[in-house]
């Protein structure tokens, strides 16, 4: 069989990512929602159990109708992300399939089937099952969800940080070695922690700003008042909990991902000693001369703290983006290549497949051999072979600089929003504030949203042009389309979701206009 | 005992046990699709609406899991079909989110699109779900249109270097421009497809009347079931009589290359024979309740035997596309870039690690076999919808 030599435009790459990037931003519209409303849904559900009080009954059930409302596109949304990979994605579907399909089975072995079976007795189960059984249903819909979380973001920080596989010549695609690796990996648990207890803010935001709707109208005052006394402690502790898994984060970003992190921080030139930039001027639409500015503009530093949240050690070395693409020798000693040996290394990796598969074909295993050292030598850069131009390793970094800035900075009012809010509940004087006071609570809910999207724009745009790092850029991974049908499928999303968002959202509204509704 | 060449056949076995479920849960579409048939009332299609809701997420998270084990398993066969018929499979997707948001959405104070519309949503995804993935498992006999080149992962690099081109090493290619549409030009496809559909129709029928305490749906769905019923057995009939007749792609065990094999899949059936008796049982225990139903005006079960089939149908006939050195995903367009089990799986270590990962199955059953239970030991009827949590 003769190669096919293809020719893909440069668009249906730019397409193919903005349509994976529109799926994933609307599936995280409903995602965290979903993870936040299940754990307040199963405390009020626990109250009643105990209590056997028709107002927990009616609290729950209340509740689980707003997340019944917003479950369904969830899951629409997140059946396309998956099966985008392979219509989207189909030679990074071949190159890591090995690896990267088993997390996705497993999410649906262990998780989809559990989220889908007890959700259904959570809806339709009140009058069918004993209350212990519907309890259990409820907390194993959140559980089932948080799992799926688990095993999405084991695959997600795969793709940030590769471990637990080899490459075979031999299939032409990167095989696992050891799944505990994959399975455990640290930057896999920091990911599912920081996310999930993120998504819990976004559950405890929603309750406490349905709630003080509530109290702003003076309606529901009993629900409202004990739905924020539950909200508001789950979400100082998940907030607070974000801000440490956050920094841990960060810092297993500096290990493996220091470009991110340069960008993160327009940090142009490294060195030890680094002060984290609380303000600049970064032209939130041009990409900065950074061969050429010391620092961006304006900048206002915490002596230190860049340092310290990188490395723990208030005087670490932390690289900027010209000593990553020029190199740079760590205070160990160790030397960084830069990018140009990087791609020479990378490119010899590649000639050096090319030949190793040739001598196979011509059973000449002499040249083989030879053919194969040299490829394992230079394995760690083979994704630098598919580079054109070293300026391709920076992300655009105003996009990470900001959207860093934004969810760092929202985190830290929603600490103090929820003690707030504890205080007030302390003090019991949460039915006479000032309407201004329950609209503040209104506005966290979107404030929220920007803050857990501005968290994935980092993930993902900070670790530009790599699909997987330092091993497959984007435009390696996509499937051989004209860039119309991607246009066409794009558009054909961005109408349907936007539309469903559209219903969801009226719907929810009225539903919390409605009210719970009362059994007696 | 877990040598590799176990550890791929048996996780075809166990693709082709999601994708026989899958077929069987498709009742859901099927019943759906005959939204204003069955229920003749808005009443009466709101129990429809009720009934096959509170089932309509096995459906959802087995094509997922159907799609992941795919992915796990069998990975080429994910990146080519995925990426090279995309416009099948995207059809295929549009419906099934269309259905997902249906039921919550459609009754609900504030829904700006109206309950027409989502009906509407329901009824087109109960018909082309249904048709588009038995279009979608034809091509496993009738084959694609693709190419594959693996050394074009290492080949356009050194050309761009070369001749400063752009080029993009891509390894998998559909031949023509239709990116799956063109599965819909062959008859057989087609036969197959709608032989889905009619299937799921009737498997339909028969949940509603089993699930639904309703007199008045339960004839109208007693009616309905012969005018589904024949169809299906038509369409089955003509494509399992053409799958016996017709070449097959086999496999050379020894080199790997594919050939085509006269009476392929007759000899699969010959050869392993417990396939045969499998797909008899399933084939008699689908007319069992088809026709019992028919015949009897007080017989509700009929969805049992017939599900039972359906999943001992498909999942001979899976079987009999991959096991015995047979090509799954046989290519027209260049017959050794057709996918087998050998050239297209994951590698052994992946296989094997999920292999016991697959251990959970039973256990995962077990709970959604107690849950659907629990659920259902009340027939669903007016009083509940009317009293109770409901779409």
């Amino acid at each position: 069989m003769t190669n096919i030599l293809l020719n893909i435009n440069a668009e249906t790459i730019d397409w193919s990512r903005a349509q994976f990037a529109l799926t994933a931003i609307y599936h995280w519209l409903f995602v965290p929602l979903t993870l936040g409303l299940a754990v307040i849904m199963g405390i009020a559900e626990t109250c009643y159990y105990r209590t056997k009080s028709d107002f927990w009954r009616t609290t729950a059930q209340f509740w689980q109708r707003l997340f019944g409302v917003n479950f369904a596109m969830g899951v629409a949304t997140g059946i396309i992300l998956e099966f985008e990979f392979g219509t989207n994605w189909s030679n990074y579907s071949w190159f890591v399939g090995d690896i990267f399909g088993a997390p996705l089975a497993i999410e649906g072995i262990v998780a989809f089937f559990m989220e889908s079976t007890f959700v259904a007795v959570m809806y339709f189960g009140w009058k069918k099952v004993s209350p212990g059984f519907h309890l259990a249903s409820t907390w194993l819909t959140g559980l089932g969800a948080t799992i799926s979380a688990w095993w999405i973001l084991v695959a997600n920080a795969w793709m940030q940080y590769p471990v637990g596989c080899a490459f075979n010549p031999d299939t032409m695609r990167n095989e696992m070695v050891s799944f505990l690796d994959v399975a455990l990996s640290p930057f896999a648990i920091d990911k599912f922690c920081h996310t999930v207890i993120s998504a819990w803010i976004i559950g405890a935001i929603f309750v406490v700003a349905v709630s003080g709707w509530y109290l702003l109208k003076k309606r529901e005052t009993h629900l409202a008042t004990e739905s924020i006394k539950i909200g508001a402690i789950v979400g100082l502790v998940a907030s607070i909990g974000a801000a440490a898994t956050g920094h841990k984060s960060a810092q297993s970003v500096g290990e493996v991902q220091p470009m991110k992190l340069a960008a993160m921080e327009a940090l142009y030139n490294g060195g030890n000693d680094q002060g984290l930039t609380a303000v600049a001027w970064v032209n939130p639409f041009v990409q900065p001369d950074y061969e050429n500015d010391g620092e961006a503009p304006l900048r206002i530093a915490m002596p230190y703290a860049l340092s310290f949240m990188a490395t723990n050690d208030i005087h670490g070395y932390v690289p900027g983006v010209n000593d990553l693409l020029n190199g740079y020798t760590r205070p160990d000693g160790t030397t960084e290549p830069s990018v140009d040996e990087k791609i020479q290394r990378g490119k010899a990796a590649i000639v050096a497949l090319a030949d190793y598969r040739t001598a196979q074909k011509e059973g000449d295993l002499t040249k083989a051999e030879a053919a194969m050292t040299l490829l394992q030598e230079n394995m760690p850069y083979f994704g630098y072979g598919y580079i054109h131009d070293k300026s391709e390793l920076v992300p655009f970094i105003p996009i990470n600089f900001w959207a860093f800035r934004i969810m760092v900075g929202l985190g830290c009012l929603f600490i103090l929003f929820f003690a707030l809010v504890l205080f007030l509940v302390y003090k019991k004087s949460l039915t006479t504030l000032p309407h201004w006071a329950y609209w503040v609570a209104v506005i966290m809910v979107p404030l929220a949203y920007i803050a857990s999207e501005s968290g994935w724009i980092v993930a993902e745009m900070g670790r530009q042009p790599w699909t997987i790092q330092d091993m497959l850029p984007t435009w390696v991974a996509v499937s051989d389309l004209h860039s119309s049908s991607v246009i066409t499928t794009f558009f054909i999303f961005l109408v349907l979701f936007t539309t469903m968002l559209a219903v969801e959202i009226n719907i929810l509204l009225k539903q919390i206009k409605k009210g719970p509704e009362y059994t007696h | 005992m877990l040598t590799y060449e176990f550890l791929q056949h048996y996780w075809w076995f166990l693709v082709s046990l999601l994708g026989a479920l899958l077929v069987f849960l498709l009742f859901v579409q099927g019943a759906n699709s005959l939204i204003f048939s069955l229920g003749g009332t808005e009443e009466g299609r709101r129990l429809v609406v009720n009934s096959t809701g509170r089932k309509w997420e096995f459906t959802f998270t087995t094509l997922v899991t159907f799609g992941g084990a795919f992915f796990a398993s069998f990975p080429l066969f994910y990146s080519t079909s995925f990426g090279g018929a995309y416009w099948l499979w995207m059809l295929i997707l549009f419906t099934f989110v269309l259905q997902a948001v249906s039921y919550e959405f459609q009754n609900k104070l504030g829904n700006l699109l109206g309950t027409r519309t989502f009906q509407f949503f329901l009824i087109l995804n109960g018909i082309m779900g249904p048709l588009l993935l038995g279009g979608a498992v034809a091509t496993f006999f009738e084959g694609s249109n693709f190419l594959i080149a693996k050394d074009n992962l290492v080949a356009s690099p050194l050309a761009l270097d070369s001749q400063d081109v752009a080029l993009t090493p891509i390894i998998s290619q559909w031949a023509n421009a239709s990116h799956g549409l063109d599965a819909l030009l062959n008859p057989w496809v087609l036969i197959f497809g709608f032989a889905v559909m009619f299937l799921a129709r009737t498997l339909g029928i028969l949940y509603i009347i089993n699930n639904v305490a309703d007199e008045d749906i339960r004839s109208r769905g007693s009616v309905r079931l012969l005018g589904t019923a024949i169809p299906f057995v038509i369409l089955f009939v003509a494509y399992l009589v053409h799958l016996l007749l017709k070449e097959g792609f086999a496999v050379m065990p020894e080199s790997g290359l594919i050939v085509m094999e006269p009476y392929k899949y007759l000899h699969n059936l010959l050869t392993l024979w417990p396939l045969s008796v499998l797909l008899l049982i399933g084939v008699a225990l689908v007319l069992y309740g088809i026709i019992s139903t028919i015949l009897s005006k007080t017989y509700i079960g009929g969805i049992w035997p017939t599900g039972i089939g359906t999943v001992l149908t498909v999942l001979a006939l899976l079987l009999c596309a991959g096991w015995n050195d047979t090509a799954y995903y046989p290519s027209t367009a260049d017959l050794q870039s057709s996918l087998t089990l050998a050239n297209s799986c994951s590698s052994e270590f992946t296989l094997r690690t999920m292999f016991y990962v697959s251990l959970l199955i039973p256990f995962v059953l077990a709970y959604i076999v107690h849950a659907w239970r629990s659920i259902d030991h009340k027939k669903l009827d007016k009083q509940e919808i009317a009293t109770d949590h409901a779409y």
